[in-house]
Order: C-alpha cells, then sequence, then structure tokens
C-alpha cells in the first residue's frame, strides 16, 4: 500500500463493514431510544405518586445520572455474569443506553407534565375522572408534544454515544473502524469514514428536531 | 344539603376559615361575597374536594365530604370515597379550564362515559341536549381554543350539567371574561337557575346577578360568615359595618 495521506481503494474497500457496523449503531440507537422514551416517561409518573415510591425513583434517576454512562455499561457486562447473568454486548448496549438516557428524558417529560395548569387537573378532579385516566385521558396528551423536541436531541446525543460500546466488543460503526485500522494500520479512512456518517446523519436529524421545535413552541 | 360545621382551613400559619358553620338548603342558590382573601373560594374548593379540611366537617346530602365513617370512627376520606361523594358535585372555573386536547364534544362526554358509565350514544345525546341549552350546538366538533372566552364558558357549564349534578359551584365564573361576554353567561346561569332544582353555590363580583339570582347572600370577612340575609335585604339595607363598606367599595368601582 502506497504512503499517500488518503488511499480511495481502501477507503471503499472497507465502506461495506463500515456500513454494516452503521446498522447495529442504528439498531442500538432505535431500540435504546424505544427504552428511554417509554421509561423516561414511567419513571417520570412515578416521580408524581405516592411519596415513598417517588423518592426511590428519584434517588434512582439521581444516582443514574450522577455516574458516567461507561461505568453502567462495564457494570452490566462484567459485573452481572458474577450474578449469573451473562447478556449479548448489544443487549447491554441497549438496556445502558436506555436507563440511562430514560433518567434525562424522565427529566424532559417532568417539566412537560410541570407545565400543564394546574386548572386542568382540578377540572379533571372536578369531574371525578380517574387518576389513571386523568394522566392518559387530559394530562399526557398535553405535555407530551410539547416535549418531542427535546426527546429527539436525545435520541441524537445517544446515536453518538453508541461507540462506547466498542468498549464491551460490539462492532457499531467505530468498532468496525476500529478493526478495520487494526488490521490494515490505515486509520485515517476508517475513522473519517465513520465521523462522516455520524455527521451524515446527526445534522439532518437536529435540523428536524429544530423545525419540530419551531412548530411546538418550547417549553 | 350542604353542612358546614366547626370547619377550619389553614394553610401553612394562615387562618383561611375558622370554626365556620352554615347550611344550604335542596335547590337553594346562594352567593358568597366579601372582599378578596376572605374564604370565599376556598370553601368551594372545600366543597370539591380540592383541599382538605383541618378541622371540623362537611356533609353533602348527608354523607361525610372530607370524612368517612370506619368502624364507628370518623376518618379522613380515601380517594374512592372522595370520587363517590364528588360525582354529585360540579364546579365552573374563573378560567374555564376545558381540556384543551378534546373537543367540545370530548370534554362533555368524558366524564358521563367515565365515570357514570353511560353509552358513547347516550353521552352524545346529552352532550347535543346541553349544547343547544348553552347555545353552541354547532361548535360541537370544535377544540376549545376556537372558541372566545364567553363561549367556552359555556361550555364548561355544560361539562359541569353533563354530570347531571345535585350542587353546582360557581366561582367567579365571568371574572376571566371580556365585559361584553359576561351578560350572555349570566343569562344562562339564570336560565338554569330557573329551569333546574340543582342547589348552586356562587362566589361573584357581579351584585346586580347575585341580587336576582341568589335566595341567600352570605358575606365573608376573616374566614366567617359576618352577615347571612336574602339579597333584597342584604343589598338595601346592610347590617354589618364591614359589609356596608364592602359594598359602597364594590358599587363605586362597578
Amino acid at each position: 500500500m502506497s504512503q499517500q495521506i488518503w488511499d480511495w481503494n481502501y477507503a471503499f474497500a472497507i465502506l461495506p463493514l463500515l456500513l454494516e457496523g452503521l446498522g447495529l449503531t442504528l439498531v442500538a440507537t432505535v431500540l435504546g431510544s424505544i427504552v428511554a422514551m417509554v421509561l423516561g416517561l414511567v419513571l417520570a409518573v412515578l416521580q408524581r405518586g405516592p411519596r415513598p415510591l417517588a423518592v426511590v425513583v428519584r434517588g434512582f434517576v439521581e444516582l443514574v445520572r450522577s455516574t458516567p454512562l461507561l461505568v453502567q455499561i462495564f457494570f452490566l457486562y462484567f459485573v452481572l455474569p458474577q450474578f449469573g447473568i451473562v447478556l449479548s454486548a448489544l443487549t447491554v448496549g441497549v438496556i445502558a443506553l436506555g436507563v440511562h438516557y430514560a433518567c434525562y428524558t424522565s427529566e424532559v417529560y417532568r417539566a412537560g407534565i410541570d407545565a400543564v395548569p394546574r386548572g386542568q387537573w382540578e377540572a379533571a378532579t372536578a369531574l371525578s375522572l380517574p387518576r389513571s385516566r386523568v394522566w392518559t385521558g387530559v394530562v399526557l396528551p398535553q405535555a407530551v408534544p410539547r416535549v418531542v423536541p427535546a426527546l429527539g436531541n436525545y435520541v441524537i446525543s445517544m446515536f453518538k454515544e453508541v461507540p462506547l460500546l466498542t468498549a464491551i466488543g460490539l462492532l457499531d460503526v467505530v468498532g468496525r473502524a476500529q478493526e478495520a485500522g487494526d488490521t490494515y494500520f490505515r486509520y485515517v479512512e476508517p475513522y473519517t469514514i465513520a465521523g462522516l456518517l455520524f455527521l451524515l446523519l446527526s445534522y439532518p436529524a437536529s435540523l428536524l428536531v429544530r423545525r419540530l421545535e419551531r412548530r411546538v413552541g418550547t417549553i | 344539603m350542604i353542612v358546614f360545621d366547626g370547619v377550619e382551613k389553614r394553610f401553612g400559619d394562615n387562618v383561611v376559615l375558622s370554626d365556620l358553620d352554615f347550611t344550604v338548603a335542596p335547590g337553594e342558590h346562594v352567593t358568597l361575597i366579601g372582599p378578596s382573601g376572605s374564604g370565599k373560594t376556598t370553601i368551594l374548593r372545600l366543597l370539591m374536594s380540592l383541599e382538605a379540611v383541618n378541622a371540623g366537617t362537611i356533609t353533602v346530602a348527608g354523607r361525610y365530604l372530607s370524612h368517612m365513617e370506619k368502624g364507628g370512627k370518623l376518618v379522613p376520606a380515601d380517594e374512592k370515597h372522595s370520587r363517590e361523594v364528588r360525582k354529585h358535585i360540579g364546579m365552573v372555573f374563573q378560567q374555564f379550564n376545558l381540556f384543551p386536547n378534546m373537543t367540545v364534544r370530548g370534554n362533555l362526554i368524558e366524564a358521563p362515559t367515565r365515570v357514570l358509565g353511560l353509552s358513547k350514544d347516550e353521552a352524545n345525546a346529552r352532550a347535543e341536549e346541553l349544547l343547544d341549552l348553552v347555545g353552541l350546538r354547532e361548535k360541537i366538533d370544535e377544540h376549545p381554543s376556537r372558541l372566545s372566552g364567553g363561549q367556552q364558558q359555556r361550555v364548561a357549564i355544560a361539562r359541569a350539567l353533563a354530570m347531571r349534578p345535585d350542587v353546582l359551584l360557581l366561582d367567579e365564573v365571568t371574572s376571566a371574561l371580556d365585559p361584553e361576554l359576561v351578560a350572555g353567561v349570566l343569562a344562562l346561569l339564570r336560565d338554569i337557575g330557573e329551569t333546574t332544582d340543582i342547589t348552586i353555590l356562587c362566589v361573584t363580583h357581579e351584585m346586580g346577578f347575585a341580587r336576582d339570582f341568589s335566595h341567600r347572600v352570605m358575606m365573608f370577612d376573616g374566614g366567617q360568615v359576618i352577615e347571612d340575609a336574602p339579597p333584597q335585604r342584604l343589598f338595601s339595607a346592610p347590617e354589618h359595618p364591614r359589609t356596608k363598606e364592602f359594598l359602597k367599595a364594590v358599587l363605586e368601582r362597578g
């Protein structure tokens, strides 16, 4: 191989592998986002629940937010097997990203819930609506649409954090780049392409979020 | 119909109502007047169990509202008991508080179907009938944001009536409205007062309305009823100096 800075032949040769890795990155992002959206909503609602439960949930959210995602990934991947729980790298990734981001999205949901006027709760109470219906029929339909852009931003952040999973051997796009580099001792092309692939997806996504923001107004 | 017995309500150190006793007969229309902070709205909020009493008891139609009987003793009411008693009480708020995520129809059929167990058809028929009453039948599929304040308040009144309440609480229902929209809402309330036998408790600054709508007017000051009389008597010949002062101030402003 010649010593030019950029080798197009090499770049094209490794592209299919990198795209395969990108597919895995997207799978981890989508599954992690689903966990984060659903669990975050549950955590937010529970924090409005009976006091002891709310305190426990609050404590959990603070714990997760105050520790690095990488430590959480390592804990799930290397510590849990000591207790007989062995999970694949992708499963660990989805759980770690999902739970970690759920603790952030729960704050977003909470802000959305807090922004629903008190009068709405009172009107629902005055009509004797059951608590569950107050949530599903009155509060969440008003709270959630307003926070969709903020949630979108967290999906984009999560997408860019998937490469942390290379630390436990997940062959996402950066994992594949690392593999190619280690095999051919050329790192410029694989990491550049990996970076460009992220840019190519993140940037349009953030433009989309900004358009959404303008439509729903921020809270 | 409604009995307050030794009711006390505090917010922190601030005593809003102290040792309050009064009774409202079935079908009676009672207006609460008094300076702001005198505890009028708190009474409505206690009746709607949006607040809990600190001492004393409230009964509605012979049932404890803030308490329930358990093993021969009075204990604070749980959520289920509160909801059961609340079903018979409707409330209309100053800020309307319609659900913006639902159409007018959705607002009107939500509680009848979910709480009273009416079928969709029954609830719809009731909604249409009530919208006829409030003169907004053609708005049934609009969202509240498309209605004027006066129209929203009329829908809110219809929403409260859709539960067929025995008691209706009106909390300064015209205070947030533009002046030209007030008359329509008051006319509707007069109509409801004449055509139904609902017991109505009303907090208002509309003294003209209070005079011809109520059977009784209670003047509040410092968490106490200081004067309780038929409107003709109370407005033309107030006895308590605080009542005189208050009416003078209100009439000058109006």
